[in-house]
């Protein structure tokens, strides 16, 4: 995936300024940045929800933001973060929605659509939920379902708004090591909003730092989440450890 | 019997129909009342002994009505759960959200005008609709999301304008055109198959419409951002289920008049009876409404026989308590 100088407004605010960054198959990107910095921003503009007042963003050589909904569905899926589901919908009803952009009007799945349902139900291991309702399961679960459908869309693109948030660390964890499992066997294309810096290091193979609707920094973990970036992103004073085992650096704030 | 959803409301419809058909100032015994039904098809005679003015009350008289009630009810709560899944509200009804007051007013306009014909009636009443629902949707819209207190207001607002002015011109009206439009005080007094042939394609179209769109209504369960997300093409889709359940909700006021809570209190139970998947609902709902006008009219009738109670105020009298529990149960609600 390409994305090439864009940029989107609310209203007459500046949200995105020129953004241009890609991401390879079998690669993820870590976004992070501060609170209004444009992750959430940027993940709209790609998914359609937002028009871009500028630039251009193209998936193996497609332009994307000028594709119908239905057929920038089958090639960029969102995973949102679990809030206002559907509740009264069963875990395999939902998950089969995940096909909208394959169905017609009437939404009736064919054989071919059943199957990337039954995929999708095992590779997020809520197969064993599926008959249950939405309002009936854990945040960590639903947040595997929302994982289940962005995987049905059959999209190469996969993009995650914040997906650790309101989880526990049980599942949090979980949640990465399946994503990160998923990816490289499928070699999806990721763009993921993250908030822990820490936790973001041993997920992602990039990362890119927005600050005010710009692109700041992008690279691998150990360049981009240096505590000179990170106080010039967040304004806080942080010190960098290594975890003596695996090497890997652990940002703390000082006190 | 909550197993097989279309097998209850198909039973219960046909007990409805028949009852309809049978009670009322005149009681007809419901099994004389089926056998008469029975003999108008070809090649079936049922043999019994009856007063001859049964046959003409039943056919000229009991049967049309019952067919208008059926549609009218259907058509209420197929757009009640419509505009339900719409706005993602459970208080959504063609009646507290002013649309069937807008319908009303459209109706009366072409009514008092001495030139259009009775066949433009649903036309105005189509575009009263649709002219109220995009105006409380602008209304009541907070950002991306369709709040249920500014829903209510806004729709209470219009409503109570549309009301206002439709009384108005009923005021200014000679006596003629008052009668004519008396019905829309919410008791169907329009009698006889003339009505019916008119009323039926509208009510067809709207409600096939409907029923087409429960797979768009699912998608849209998971708000607008999502849907588009999945591919859903939201402002078309929207723009469809609105015309689809502003059309059946003219269909029903202009035939009808204008009867409240039926689109509130049917879709409500099928949510809790068969759950929220809207490829189910809404051909439920329409059966829901169906059995539960015919019953309210049948109690309109009999209540204060020989006259007829407007079966608006049935309606109202069951539903606005119910409508109260809602509201108390939106609260902790777990399917919103």
């Amino acid at each position: 995936m390409e994305i090439k100088k864009i940029s989107a407004h609310y209203g007459e605010k500046l949200a995105l300024d020129q953004i241009s960054l890609a991401v390879r198959k079998g690669e993820i990107v870590g976004l992070i940045g501060p609170n209004g910095a444009g992750k959430s921003t940027l993940i709209k503009v790609l998914s359609g929800v937002l028009r871009a007042s500028g630039g251009e963003a193209s998936i193996e050589g497609q332009e994307i933001t000028t594709l119908s909904p239905a057929a920038r569905a089958r090639r960029i899926a969102v995973v949102p973060q679990a809030r206002q589901l559907g509740g009264a919908f069963s875990v395999r009803q939902a998950v089969l929605l995940g096909r909208t952009a394959y169905l017609g009007f009437l939404g009736k799945p064919g054989e071919r659509d059943l199957e990337i349902l039954d995929w999708a139900l095992k590779a997020t291991a809520v197969d064993s939920l599926a008959d249950r309702k939405l309002a009936e399961i854990s945040g960590g679960e639903q947040q595997r379902v929302l994982l289940a459908r962005a995987l049905a869309q059959d999209a190469q693109v996969l993009l995650l708004d914040e997906p650790t948030n309101h989880l526990d660390l049980k599942y949090q964890v979980s949640l990465l090591r399946l994503l990160r499992e998923l990816v490289k066997k499928e070699k999806l294309t990721v763009l993921m909003a993250m908030h822990d810096l820490n936790q973001i290091s041993g997920v992602v193979d990039r990362v890119a730092l927005l600050v005010g609707g710009k692109l700041m920094a992008i690279g691998v973990p150990e360049e981009v989440l240096h505590p000179e970036n990170i106080r010039a992103a967040y304004q806080t004073e942080v010190e960098l450890f290594h975890h003596p085992g695996s090497g890997k650096h652990y940002l703390f704030p000082k006190t | 019997m909550t197993r097989k959803p279309f097998l209850t409301v198909s039973l219960l419809l046909g007990t409805a129909l028949i009852l309809s058909v049978a009670l009322g100032a005149v009681t007809i015994p419901p099994g004389n009342a089926f056998k008469i039904l029975i003999n108008q098809l070809p090649g079936l005679e049922f043999r019994g002994v009856w007063p001859a003015y049964f046959e003409t009350i039943l056919w000229d008289l009991r049967l049309p009505h019952t067919i208008l009630v059926a549609l009218t009810g259907a058509a209420l709560a197929g757009s009640g759960a419509a505009f339900q899944g719409l706005f993602r509200n459970p208080l959504a009804d063609p009646y507290l959200i002013g649309v069937a007051s807008g319908a009303g007013l459209g109706a009366i306009i072409i009514m008092s005008i001495p030139q259009a014909g009775r066949y433009l009636v649903p036309l105005g009443a189509f575009l009263g609709a649709l002219l109220t629902i995009i105006a409380v949707y602008q209304l009541a819209k907070v950002g991306q999301m369709v709040p249920l207190t500014t829903l209510i207001l806004a729709g209470v607002a219009i409503g109570s304008f549309t009301s206002a002015v439709t009384s108005f011109l009923m005021l200014i009206s000679d006596q003629m055109v008052l009668q004519a439009m008396s019905f829309l005080l919410g008791g169907s007094t329009v009698t006889g198959w003339e009505p019916l042939v008119i009323a039926t394609p509208y009510f067809a179209v709207g409600l096939a419409l409907l029923i087409l769109s429960g797979h768009s209504l699912n998608v849209l369960q998971f708000g607008e951002e999502q849907a588009r997300q999945l591919g859903l093409p939201v402002e078309k889709v929207k723009l469809f289920i609105i015309i689809s359940a502003s059309l059946t909700t003219a269909a029903a006021v202009s035939f009808s008049g204008v009867i409240g809570f039926i689109g509130l209190v049917v879709p409500h139970i099928i949510r809790i009876l068969w759950g929220g998947d809207y490829k189910q609902m809404i051909p439920l709902s329409i059966f829901g409404g169906a059995i539960t006008l015919l019953i309210s009219d049948i109690l309109a009738r009999i209540v204060m026989a020989p006259s007829y109670l407007p079966v608006g105020i049935v309606t109202a009298m069951i539903g606005a308590p119910f409508f109260l529990w809602i509201l108390r149960r939106a609260k902790k609600e777990v399917f919103w």
